[in-house]
């Protein structure tokens, strides 16, 4: 490895850095107020050594990595996401019975194995990334181990996780018997040598998808996303929601784009089935949910179902649809997710739509912050929801995939109803609702609200003027 | 930039009036009103600056205003807007419909005043957008804007199902939306893969060559998003749930103007982008529109609820918007240009006087009402001039707008044409019954009622003297639309 290289993968080495500064913060007793702050900072230097890094790039680091901005992108995504999770994670953990601070090594173990997912170019970093990804959500998602719920999808995750990385495995298996590599490049050499696709090859795609379809939580594969969206902490909720997924879905546009999926019509038409039926059968289980992280778990099936929309062209115009709806998507779901965690009371999070009833005439700036958030995702002018979806119908159509496009729209026209009915329920009538009434720390209370309005800010903002990060978009996906 | 200017001013005082709520409740009135009349005034001046007379030759001078900035230049996307004649009368009406929204707002919205009026304000904004806006990315962008408030409007100061209404109406016009949305998007990729060039600008789409079948299916999803607005039949089952529960104020401009949006993308859009397409469907489209002034009128004589009844006439009375249009005649379009002012102002006032006898007597059920006349002269008598100006009484304007209608049609479908003129029998009948019911026969009711308070008189008589002044002299609107008629009519070669 050269100076080079050395100094392309710093921001990973940083990351890597933050789990063992938090272990050697707990060593010596700091309190749960130092590690957020340290942590926080830590992740400010991680997007800094990002910044520093750029015109470094395009960095490969054979055989694993490639760090080149579209890495860039998928990472910065990554650790804005965690940032923030990291912030709503205090008041969370604060008023709970389970010691935070352990809390965080995990976290950021998590991110730094979602972070590698979006750099690994060879079939090895992949599964290593991935698992350090999950084997620390097993444990984040059961963190509060006194509850059931908790334990209960903790479990759940596990045995499926675990059952997913071994279709995993396998599938990369019959692909390396196939081709002889295990880099995507090299993969790639090979299928165009050989002409035309083998069976073998097919199949562990095949086989992959399964895994990768259950990390993404796409249907068939869905059926443990409601569970442990309901069952874990709420920012867990929030992380597995947007961080987890951003990984994943770098690492699959990677190798779709190295090797050329969309030169397989099989493999394409599996992608575009599961993207139909992610549409369809997400947001129809979203329609009759009254708990609204179980809603937010149906409905980001569904917005996965979107996305692998904008992966079926396998083009550059589906790769920026992609990162900017990731990014439209990520600020929307930690504002809903941050406004959950506002309104959670210590005993129980707010995830009854009872809790939200005339959420607006109480607390007017949480609820319109909801409101924009529920309105981004429904891909409602204004919003960057809407831009993102718009961006993915345009990718769509330039391919001639009306199909999904038209499913796409059909659908998202079904999940109006139940973005309306929480917002109707929060301009409704108000109930008494407990209300977190007194909190145990203003400074941070006061700092997630702000964080909230920024981030409402920065959708609506982007939903007027797309135009100030699809320029910065396009530039970085050119450095490859 | 006047077009921008008042837009802006409708946006920035609707937030004004929100946050001046929290001190003083008068004062977010005042500011709703005050931005609606600078508006009114501006639309004015513009009025007498490209009047009758003014207009000079065709083609680029039928713009009045040209207004066009950079907006997501990544995208290909402008802030265009444009006026032409037909979107200047339409502001005419918005702004003249919007002061009186407010005025009847007045006293009925009693709680959470300033989020109303945010939202009142908003929707016009939106509205008024939709009438300008020349790039078809910003038009779906207003499109919207309308909406959401509409929706809050509806779902927080509507009638007892207003949960249910405003669902409907929300999901129906979104529908129907995102379906225009993916026709502006394929019109886009066509035309940037036809020149090189990817725009959503108006004027350049227009120049799209398409494929017979492909500017077929672009055009379905069009005309299914305006057709939904207008609303066509079968189309039309939210709009008796959304005028009938939304507030009187919310009922004014959901038929005064969200259905003349629909009627206004038709020709805006529909005709000149769609040439051939158009006129392959105008015998199925006139055949709707025929459906829809029969079915309208026959629905509306079965009900009971005063508003729906109304909501209904609104159905039967867009039908001969579809059935002008889709006549491609000159005096036909004219006649749909009148028809979309007449109907606002009529079936508003309607709306507005349903909106004060439910304040007085509580209830919309026509069965519970009658003899009104007594205790209600005033009242009586606006409400006579209204019902028989949506029956088509010569001397209201109306009658002029439907005979224009129906003239311009004849020769392009005689046998769908004389169909459709017995929606103006089938609409006495309505009219007749309601008035009958609510206002003539013994009195059923013991609740004191007061006759129309001077704020009540000021809103009646301003619409009674617009009815009537486009009954006798409606020239200079024509005059105002001329070449926008004209241009639809000859691009169709008739």
């Amino acid at each position: 490895m050269n100076e080079l290289q050395f100094n392309a993968l710093l921001p990973y080495t940083l990351l890597a850095t933050a789990s063992i500064v938090v272990i050697l913060l707990i060593a010596f007793r700091s309190t749960h107020t130092l590690i957020q702050v340290v942590g926080f900072l830590l992740m400010c230097s991680v997007i800094f050594a990002l910044v520093k890094v750029r015109p470094l790039l395009p960095v490969t680091v054979p055989p694993l990595f490639q760090i080149d901005g579209f890495a860039l992108l998928f990472t910065g995504l990554i650790i804005c996401g965690v940032a923030i999770v990291g912030l709503f994670s205090y008041i969370y953990f604060e008023e709970r019975e389970e010691n935070p601070k352990e809390y965080y090594i995990l976290l950021f173990l998590s991110t730094l194995g979602s972070a590698l997912l979006a750099i690994s170019n060879h079939f090895v970093s992949f599964f290593i990334g991935l698992e350090i990804l999950s084997i620390s959500l097993y444990a984040l998602i059961g963190y509060l181990r006194n509850r059931n719920n908790a334990v209960e999808a903790g479990m759940k995750y596990l045995v499926l996780a675990a059952m997913s990385s071994a279709f995993l495995l396998f599938g990369m298996a019959l692909i390396y018997m196939d081709t002889g590599s295990m880099a995507f490049q090299g993969i790639a050499d090979k299928l165009n040598q050989a002409h035309g696709t083998s069976l073998m090859f097919t199949v562990g795609i095949g086989i992959m998808v399964v895994a990768i379809g259950f990390k993404l939580a796409l249907v068939p594969f869905h059926l443990w996303a409601a569970d442990v969206y309901q069952g874990a902490p709420v920012p867990v909720t929030a992380f597995i929601a947007t961080v987890s997924k951003i990984g994943v879905f770098a690492v699959l546009f990677r190798f779709g784009l190295a090797v050329n999926l969309q030169n397989y019509p099989l493999v394409i038409n599996i992608f575009a089935t599961i993207a139909v039926a992610s549409m369809i059968i997400g947001n129809i289980l979203a329609l009759r949910q009254s708990n609204i992280k179980r809603l937010l778990a149906y409905s980001s099936i569904a917005h996965l179902g979107y996305l692998i929309v904008a992966f079926l062209p396998g083009n550059m115009a589906g790769v920026e649809a992609s990162v900017f709806y990731l990014l439209a998507y990520s600020i929307t779901l930690l504002s809903a997710f941050g406004i959950i965690t506002m309104l959670s009371t210590r005993s129980k999070d707010a995830e009854d739509i009872d809790v939200y009833k005339g959420l607006f005439w109480k607390h007017p700036l949480l609820a319109l912050v909801f409101t924009v958030a529920l309105l981004s995702l429904a891909g409602i002018p204004l919003t960057a929801g809407f831009i993102g979806k718009f961006y993915i119908l345009g990718a769509g159509l330039q391919q001639h995939l009306y199909f999904p496009v038209l499913v796409l729209v059909l659908t998202s026209v079904i999940g109006l109803y139940y973005y309306l009915r929480v917002i109707s329920a929060m301009f409704s009538a108000p109930l008494p609702v407990a209300l977190r009434e007194k909190t145990t720390s203003p400074l941070f209370y006061n700092s997630t609200y702000i964080a909230l309005v920024v981030l409402a800010i920065i959708l609506v903002g982007l939903g007027i003027f797309p135009g100030i990060v699809v320029e910065d978009i396009r530039t970085l996906l050119t450095v490859r | 930039m006047i077009l921008v200017t008042i837009i802006t001013i409708l946006m920035v005082a609707g937030l004004i009036a929100w946050l001046v709520s929290r001190w003083n409740v008068g004062l977010a009135k005042w500011i709703a009103l005050v931005a609606m009349v600078i508006d009114f005034l501006i639309v004015c001046s513009l009025w007498s600056q490209y009047g009758v007379g003014k207009i000079t030759g065709t083609g680029s001078s039928t713009w009045f205003i040209d207004y066009k900035t950079k907006w997501i230049p990544d995208f290909g996307i402008g802030f265009h807007l444009a006026m032409d004649g037909l979107s200047l009368v339409l502001l005419m009406l918005t702004f003249f419909l919007g002061i009186l929204s407010v005025l009847c707002s007045w006293r009925e919205i009693t709680d959470r005043v300033g989020f109303y009026f945010f939202n009142l304000l908003w929707t016009i904004a939106g509205i008024s957008g939709v009438f300008v806006a020349m790039d078809l990315f910003l038009f779906y962008f207003f499109w919207e804007v309308m909406l959401i408030p509409m929706f809050f409007l509806i779902g927080i100061w509507g009638g007892e199902r207003r949960r249910y209404a405003s669902y409907k109406f929300f999901i129906f016009t979104q529908a129907g939306g995102l379906l225009m949305l993916l026709s502006i998007l394929s019109l886009y990729i066509i035309h940037g893969q036809q020149t090189g060039h990817y725009s959503y600008d108006y004027f350049n789409l227009a120049e799209t060559r398409l494929e017979p079948t492909t500017a077929k299916w672009i055009m379905m999803g069009f005309l299914i998003a305006f057709a939904v607005k207008l609303p066509m039949v079968p189309f039309h089952n939210w709009l008796p749930d959304a005028h009938g529960e939304a507030p009187t104020a919310g009922s004014l401009i959901l038929a005064g103007l969200l259905l003349k949006t629909g009627a206004y993308g038709i020709l805006r859009f529909v005709l000149p982008l769609f040439p051939n397409a158009a006129a392959e469907i105008a015998w199925w489209a006139i055949l709707f529109g025929v459906i829809g002034i029969i079915y309208g009128a026959m629905l509306a004589f079965a009900q009971t609820d005063l508003k729906r009844l109304i909501a209904y006439t609104s159905v039967s009375h867009m039908g001969f918007i579809l059935v002008g249009i889709f006549s491609f005649r000159e005096i036909a379009m004219q006649g749909v240009v009148m028809q979309m002012l007449t109907h606002g102002i009529s079936t508003g006032a309607l709306f507005v006087l349903a909106g004060m006898i439910k304040e007085r007597l509580h209830t919309r059920d026509i069965d519970q009402m009658g003899g009104l006349w007594t205790s209600m002269p005033a009242m009586g008598g606006a409400a006579l001039v209204f019902t028989m100006a949506s029956l088509g009484l010569p001397a209201l304007g109306n009658f002029i707008a439907e005979f224009l209608t129906l003239l311009g049609a004849f020769p392009a479908a005689p046998k769908l044409t004389i169909l459709a003129t017995l929606g103006l029998v089938f609409s006495a009948l309505y009219s007749l019954r309601m008035f009958q019911k609510v206002f003539l026969g013994n009195r059923l009711t013991n609740t004191k009622t007061m006759d129309m308070s001077p704020r009540e008189i000021l809103i009646m008589a301003s619409l009674t003297i617009a009815i009537v002044l486009l009954g006798l002299y409606p020239q200079p609107v024509i005059n105002m639309v001329k070449t926008v008629a004209n241009d639809l009519a000859v691009s169709h070669g008739v």
